[in-house]
C-alpha cells in the first residue's frame, strides 16, 4: 500500500472532516428551528438563517468533493457502497433535496424581506424535518460501511433483503444515524451560542448545547455497545488496540469539559471543544477501520492507478492553495466577529 | 419498465432537470454583472437596482442548480456503479476539478448575494465575474467528462477493462473543446432569449419603463451574439460527431444507407423497421456538402453497423431537428435585432418584434434539453461509447421504478415551486423603481 493511497484516504476523511464541522452543522442549525417556537420563535429563525445564509452553498461541496475523492482515487469501494447502499442514500438526496430548496424558498422570497412571515410554515418544517433526517441517513450509510455487512451485497446470490436492506438497517448503522443527528445538532448549538448576541438567544442555546452535548455521549455510547455486535471489527480497533482506546478516552474527556465550561459560560472554549471531540470521533472511527474502505474486504489498497492517484492528488493540493484563503476571505466577511 | 429502462428514465431526467438550473446559473452572473456594471460606470441607478433583482431572483436558481447537481454526483453511483467503477480512474480528475470549480462559484456567490453592503462595490462586482468564470470552468470540466463517454480516449482495453489509464487525455480531447464551446454558447443564448422575452413582456405593457429597457438591451446583449454563433459552433460539433460517432450521425440524419452525395433530411420521421422517412422534405446532396464541402462526399449510414448497436433513430432524428430549428430561429431573430439596433442607433420597441421575442423565449431551453437528447440518446446502447454498455453498467438493485417515480415527482414539485417562486419574483418586478 503505497503513500498516495494513504494520502488520498486521509484526504477523504479530511473533506468528511470539514463537511462535518460546516455542512453538518448547517443541517443542525435546521434542526435547532424545529424548537425556535413561543416568544422567541422569530429572532431564532432570524438568527439561524443568518448564521447559515451566505455559506451553506459553500460547505455543502465539501461532501461532493468527498463522493469525488472516493470514486476517482477508490472506484471499487464506491461501487459496493453505491450498490449496497442504494435506498438510504436516495433517501438522504430526496433530504438533501428538500433542505437545500426549503431554505431557499423561505429566505429568498422578496416578499419575505422583513422575516420569514409571509412564507408558508410549510417550508419552515420541511427545512426542519430534513436537517433532522438527512444526517441521520448519511450516518447509518457510515454505519453499514463500517459494519463489515455492505459486501453482501455484491454477492448476487442472496435476498433482496439480505443485499439491499440488511446491510443498514440494523442496531449499529441505525445507532450511528442517530448519533450523528446529535452532533450536528450539538455543533449547530454552541456556534449560534458564540454567534448570538442576543442575551436570551444565548441563554436557550447554552442550555441546548448541554442538552446536545449528553445526547452525543449517549448515542455515542450506546453505538460503541452495538459494535461489539454490530461491528466487530470497529469495535476491535477501538477497545484493543491503543489508539482506539485514546481516542474513546480523549472524546470522553473533551465532552465533560465542554460540558463543564458551558456550565461556567465559557462559551468560545465550550466550542473549541465540542469542535475537538467531533474530529476526534470521525478520526478515531477511520483510523480503527484503517486500512479498509469497506469492512471487511475493501482496503485502501484496491485503488485507481498511480496516474490517477497523482493527478487527483495534485488537483487536491493546488486547488487547496487557492480555496483555504478565498474561503478564508467567505469566513471573514461573513463571520468576522465569531470565528477569527 | 425493466429496470435498465428505470434507470435510464431517472437519470435522464435528473440531468434534463439540472441542466436548466445549471445554464441560468452559467449566463444569470454575466447578464447581473453586466448590470452591475452599468451602475458602476455610468451611476445608472436603473442598473444597480436591475442587478439586485435579478440576483435575488436566481439566488433560488443556485440553490436548487447545487442539491440537483448533488444528487447527479450520488446518481452516476446508485445507478450506474459499474460504469463509475470503470470509469472513475479516467474522469474522477475532472469531477474533481470541477469541485474547485462549484467551490469557488459557491464562496463568491455567498459573496456576491449577501455582501452587498459588506465590501466595496469593485471587489463586489469582481466576485460577480468570479461566479461567472467558476461556473464556465465547472461545465467545462463536466462536459468534458462527458465528451470522454462520447470519445473515449486515453486508456488500452484488456480483456474488457480499461488499463494504461492517462487521466490527462479525456480534458484535451478535441470533441470536450467543442462539446463545451458549443454548450457553453447555448446557455448565453438561452438565457439571454428567456429574460429578454420576460422584460419584453413587461415593456408591452410598460412602454416607457428605463428598467425594462435596459433590462431587454443586456439580455440582447449578451444572448444575440451568442445565437449568432451557435449554429457555426453547430456545425463544428456535427463534424466531429461524423468523425467519432458514425452511427450517432447516421441516426441524426436519418441516413439508414452509406452512399455518396448524400441527401440532408429535413424534418420527417425515420422508421427503423423498414429503413425508411416519412414525410421528410430531402435536399439532394445536401448532407455531404455540409459535413465535407463536397457533393459527392460519402456519408456512412446505419447499414454499416448491426441493427442491435443502432441508437433510437426516430428520437435522434426528430430531437436534432427540434434543437436545429430553435437555432435557425434564434439566429434569424438575433439577427434581426442587430440590424434595427444598428439601423436605428438604439431599441427602437414595436409591438410584433416584442412579441416575437416574447413567443420565442423558451427556444433555447428547448433546443438545449433537444440537444442533449442528442447526445445521449444517440451513443445508446453504449454508456461508454464501444466500450461499455448501458445495460452492462446498471446496477443490480430490483425495483428501480420507485426511486425513478420518487425523484420525477420530487423534481416535478420542485419544479412548481420553482416556478411559483420566480413568478411571485417577477410580479413584484414589475412595479419596480424606473
Ligand atoms: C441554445 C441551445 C442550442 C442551440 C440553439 C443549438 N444547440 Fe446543438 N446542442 C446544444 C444546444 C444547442 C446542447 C444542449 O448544449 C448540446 C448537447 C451536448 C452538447 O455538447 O451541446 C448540443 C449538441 C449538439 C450536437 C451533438 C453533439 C454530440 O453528440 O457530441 C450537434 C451535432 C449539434 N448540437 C449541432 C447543432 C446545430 C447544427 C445547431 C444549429 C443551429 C445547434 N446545434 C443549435
Ligand atoms: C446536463 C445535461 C445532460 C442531459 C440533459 C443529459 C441527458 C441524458 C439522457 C436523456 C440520458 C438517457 C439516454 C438514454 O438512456 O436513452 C442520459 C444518460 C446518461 N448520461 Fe447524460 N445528459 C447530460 C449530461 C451528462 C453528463 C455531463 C454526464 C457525465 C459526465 C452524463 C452522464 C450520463 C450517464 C452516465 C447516463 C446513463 C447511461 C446512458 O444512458 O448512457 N450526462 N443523459
Ligand atoms: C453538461 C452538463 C452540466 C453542466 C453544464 C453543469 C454545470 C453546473 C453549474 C454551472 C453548476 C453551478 C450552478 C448552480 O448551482 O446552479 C452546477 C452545479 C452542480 N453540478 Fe452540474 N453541470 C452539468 C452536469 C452535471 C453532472 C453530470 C453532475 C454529476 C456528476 C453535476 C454535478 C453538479 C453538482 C454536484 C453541483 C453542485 C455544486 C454546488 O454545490 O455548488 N453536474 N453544475
Amino acid at each position: 500500500m503505497g503513500t498516495l493511497e494513504i494520502l488520498l484516504g486521509a484526504s477523504l476523511v479530511g473533506a468528511l472532516t470539514c463537511y462535518l464541522l460546516t455542512g453538518g452543522a448547517d443541517f443542525g442549525a435546521g434542526i435547532w428551528t424545529l424548537f425556535a417556537f413561543g416568544r422567541s420563535g422569530q429572532r431564532q429563525r432570524a438568527l439561524i438563517d443568518q448564521a447559515i445564509g451566505p455559506i451553506w452553498e459553500a460547505n455543502h461541496v465539501w461532501l461532493i468533493v468527498a463522493v469525488t475523492i472516493l470514486f476517482t482515487a477508490f472506484p471499487p469501494a464506491f461501487s459496493v457502497i453505491a450498490t449496497g447502499l442504494h435506498i438510504p442514500l436516495s433517501l438522504m438526496l430526496v433530504g438533501i433535496v428538500l433542505r437545500g430548496t426549503a431554505f431557499a424558498v423561505r429566505t429568498h422570497d422578496v416578499t419575505s424581506r422583513d422575516g420569514s412571515s409571509s412564507v408558508s410554515p410549510i417550508w419552515r418544517h420541511l427545512f426542519a424535518v430534513s436537517s433532522i433526517i438527512t444526517p441521520a441517513l448519511l450516518g447509518i450509510s457510515v454505519g453499514a460501511v463500517a459494519s463489515g455487512r455492505l459486501t453482501a451485497a455484491s454477492s448476487p446470490s442472496g435476498s433482496f433483503t439480505e443485499r439491499f436492506v440488511a446491510p443498514w438497517l440494523g442496531a449499529f448503522p441505525l445507532s450511528v444515524g442517530l448519533l450523528t443527528s446529535a452532533l450536528v445538532a450539538y455543533l449547530a448549538a454552541v456556534y449560534l451560542l458564540v454567534e448570538s448576541q442576543d442575551q436570551e438567544l444565548r441563554n436557550a442555546f447554552r442550555r441546548r448545547a448541554k442538552a446536545a452535548c449528553l445526547a452525543v455521549l449517549l448515542t455515542g455510547g450506546f453505538a460503541l455497545v452495538q459494535a461489539r455486535e454490530g461491528a466487530p471489527e470497529i469495535y476491535a480497533g477501538l477497545r484493543h488496540t491503543p489508539v482506539g482506546l485514546l481516542a474513546i478516552v480523549v472524546t470522553f474527556g473533551l465532552h465533560v469539559a465542554a460540558l463543564m465550561t458551558l456550565w461556567k459560560v465559557r462559551d468560545r472554549a465550550a466550542r473549541g471543544f465540542a469542535v475537538a471531540a467531533a474530529v476526534i470521533m470521525l478520526w478515531g472511527w477511520a483510523l480503527s477501520q484503517y486500512p479498509y474502505l469497506v469492512e471487511p474486504n475493501i482496503t485502501i489498497a484496491d485503488a485507481a492507478p498511480d496516474e490517477t492517484l497523482r493527478l487527483l492528488l495534485a488537483s487536491l493540493i493546488l486547488g487547496s492553495i487557492i480555496l483555504f484563503p478565498l474561503l478564508y476571505y467567505l469566513y471573514r466577511i461573513f463571520k468576522g466577529r465569531v470565528v477569527f | 419498465m425493466t429496470d435498465l429502462i428505470a434507470a435510464r428514465t431517472q437519470m435522464a431526467m435528473s440531468l434534463g432537470f439540472h441542466i436548466v438550473f445549471a445554464v441560468l446559473g452559467i449566463a444569470m452572473p454575466a447578464l447581473i454583472a453586466a448590470a452591475e456594471w452599468r451602475w458602476l460606470s455610468k451611476e445608472d441607478r436603473n442598473g444597480l437596482s436591475l442587478a439586485k433583482r435579478w440576483s435575488k431572483g436566481t439566488a433560488i436558481l443556485f440553490a436548487v442548480g447545487a442539491v440537483s447537481g448533488t444528487v447527479l454526483s450520488f446518481e452516476l453511483g446508485l445507478l450506474w456503479p459499474t460504469f463509475m467503477e470503470q470509469a472513475g480512474p479516467s474522469i474522477g480528475p475532472l469531477f474533481a476539478l470541477e469541485g474547485f470549480a462549484f467551490f469557488t462559484e459557491a464562496i463568491f456567490l455567498g459573496i456576491y448575494l449577501y455582501g452587498w453592503s459588506r465590501i466595496p462595490p469593485c471587489v463586489h462586482f469582481l466576485s460577480g465575474l468570479i461566479v461567472v468564470a467558476s461556473g464556465i470552468a465547472s461545465a467545462v470540466f463536466v462536459v468534458a467528462a462527458n465528451a470522454w463517454m462520447n470519445a473515449p480516449s486515453g486508456f488500452v482495453l484488456q480483456e474488457g477493462r480499461l488499463s494504461q489509464i492517462d487521466p490527462v487525455a479525456p480534458l484535451w480531447h478535441p470533441v470536450a473543446w467543442h462539446e463545451a464551446g458549443h454548450l457553453l454558447l447555448g446557455a448565453f443564448a438561452a438565457t439571454g432569449f428567456l429574460v429578454a422575452a420576460i422584460h419584453a413582456f413587461w415593456l408591452l405593457k410598460e412602454p416607457d419603463s428605463a428598467f425594462h429597457r435596459l433590462a431587454l438591451s443586456i439580455a440582447l446583449a449578451i444572448g444575440g451574439p451568442a445565437a449568432l454563433l451557435q449554429p457555426l459552433s453547430g456545425d463544428l460539433i456535427a463534424k466531429s460527431v461524423a468523425v467519432h460517432q458514425p452511427a450517432k450521425l447516421a441516426s441524426m440524419e436519418s441516413l439508414f444507407a452509406t452512399k455518396t452525395g448524400a441527401e440532408f433530411v429535413l424534418g420527417g420521421i425515420p422508421d427503423a423497421a423498414t429503413r425508411t422517412v416519412s414525410y421528410g422534405l430531402l435536399i439532394p446532396s445536401g448532407l455531404s456538402l455540409l459535413l465535407y464541402g463536397d457533393a459527392n462526399a460519402q456519408v456512412i449510414g446505419l447499414d454499416r453497423f448491426p441493427p442491435e448497436d443502432w441508437p433510437p433513430v426516430a428520437v435522434v432524428h426528430v430531437a436534432f431537428q427540434t434543437m436545429v430549428a430553435c437555432g435557425m430561429v434564434m439566429a434569424a431573430l438575433a439577427a434581426w435585432s442587430g440590424w434595427r439596433w444598428w439601423r436605428s442607433g438604439s431599441l427602437k420597441l414595436d409591438r410584433p418584434w416584442l412579441w416575437t421575442l416574447v413567443a420565442s423565449g423558451p427556444l433555447g431551453f428547448v433546443a438545449i434539453e433537444a440537444g442533449w437528447v442528442v447526445t445521449e440518446v444517440g451513443r445508446q446502447p453504449w454508456i461508454i461509447d464501444h466500450v461499455l454498455r448501458t445495460a452492462d453498467a446498471v446496477t443490480p438493485m430490483p425495483g428501480l421504478w420507485i426511486p425513478m417515480v420518487i425523484f420525477t415527482l420530487l423534481y416535478v414539485v420542485l419544479a412548481g415551486v420553482v416556478l411559483w417562486a420566480i413568478w411571485k419574483h417577477i410580479a413584484a418586478t414589475y412595479t419596480a423603481p424606473t
